[in-house]
């Protein structure tokens, strides 16, 4: 087995065992806290992945924030959970369901660190993930692969000057982090209309919430 | 929180370099990991941190509650502007070659940091909210001055 794998394996493993322990434990807290470290190791997970635009998230949201919103929500509730241990049987069989259609669902997703998948085979990022590729097997020097890098990209560059952007730019028309390419620049409507649906979610919190308890009025805007 | 000295220091001493490595993370978005969303919520969560340590109404001192209702809206107005700018200028709504239209794609990095201050600065007023609502009322001695002390009771 190789030593990814036995990485793998290993931080899927305690995944698997902070999630059931954080279901199971009684006292908040520490509810709040192992979920915090579930986050933690998904990151890490992901970082192994290298998705380490998935594991920043994992990290900033999982791990940072929401630990934090959860702990200021523990001063409402108290520290102890009530114990009821009734197995809700539609609610596991839908869990369960769930759970199997997006299995399901990856069966069509590419092999991990398949070549040829999509993402490594689509014309303008070819030129990129060439850059990936941490050793070489050829056992050429680092100047010559950025050699070969730099002109393989320019090419690409070359070749796709009518589909992408002008192949005289610092970035060949689109910037090294894929990730923020593909969100920003490819899907820009979609994230600007994600950035809508956050600030509708303050507003209605605004409005559901902000005057229920305590003083209403005072120190906002509305 | 806030009589306890390890708290004290270790927030102290944390808060600072989370603002820094969130301001790394927005202005390497598109060069790295990370962007505007993970930006905005390390900024927010220094805040929240100082607000559990040191009490609402100090974080409240801080980063007042009509500035960040007020940010929330200020990020999707520089994600939309980018767009309308472009329509303005002639080109397709989210077109960032209106930014510099004689480079094209060296515009594109840049209409991408614009964006991506946009969403930091929505993400980061947005969860602010969500702090300052989730905990509103839940100690009064947090709460700010009131005129009617019946204000800080709170399921009546």
């Amino acid at each position: 087995m190789s030593p990814t794998i036995m990485l793998d394996v290993v931080l899927l493993a305690l995944v698997i065992i902070a999630g059931i322990a954080a279901i199971e434990v009684r006292n908040l807290f520490a509810s709040v806290m192992l979920a915090s470290i579930y986050s933690l190791l998904m990151a890490c997970f992901w970082t192994t992945m290298d998705a380490v635009d998935v594991a920043y998230t994992e990290a900033a949201v999982g791990a940072g924030i929401s630990t934090i919103l959860l702990m200021g929500a523990l001063v409402l509730t108290g520290e102890t959970e009530i114990v009821r241990r009734a197995v809700h049987w539609p609610a596991l069989g839908a869990c369960m369901l769930v759970g199997a259609l997006l299995v399901y669902g990856t069966l069509d997703m590419p092999k991990f660190g398949d070549a040829n998948a999509p993402a490594h085979v689509h014309p303008i990022y070819a030129g990129f993930t060439k850059q990936d590729i941490r050793k070489d097997p050829s056992g050429k020097s680092h100047d010559d692969n950025v050699a070969a890098e730099k002109a393989a990209a320019h090419t690409e560059a070359e070749a796709h000057a009518e589909t992408a952007h002008g192949h005289d730019d610092y970035f060949h028309g689109h910037v090294p982090n894929q990730v923020t390419s593909v969100i920003v620049a490819y899907r820009a409507f979609d994230t600007l209309f994600e950035t809508a649906v956050i600030f509708t979610a303050g507003m209605g919190l605004i409005v559901l919430l902000r005057g229920r308890r305590g003083n209403p009025l005072k120190g906002g805007l509305l | 929180m806030k009589d306890n000295p390890i708290m004290r220091l270790a927030v102290r001493w944390n808060i600072p370099f989370m603002l820094i490595f969130a301001l790394y993370t927005q202005a390497h978005g598109e060069l790295g990991p990370g962007g505007g969303f993970q930006s905005g919520v390390i900024v927010a969560a220094a805040f929240i941190l100082y607000g559990l340590v040191f009490g609402g109404a100090e974080m409240r001192r801080v980063v007042p509650r009509w500035f960040t209702d007020l940010l929330g809206a200020v990020g999707v107005l520089i994600y939309a502007g980018a767009g309308v700018y472009a329509m303005a200028m002639g080109y397709e709504f989210l077109d960032h070659a209106a930014l510099m239209p004689s480079n094209p794609g060296g515009a594109e990095p840049w209409g991408m940091t614009i964006v991506e201050y946009g969403v930091g600065i929505t993400v980061f007023g947005v969860m602010m909210t969500i702090f300052n609502e989730i905990t509103e009322g839940t100690n009064p001695e947090d709460n700010e001055p009131t005129d009617d002390s019946a204000d800080t009771e709170y399921g009546s």
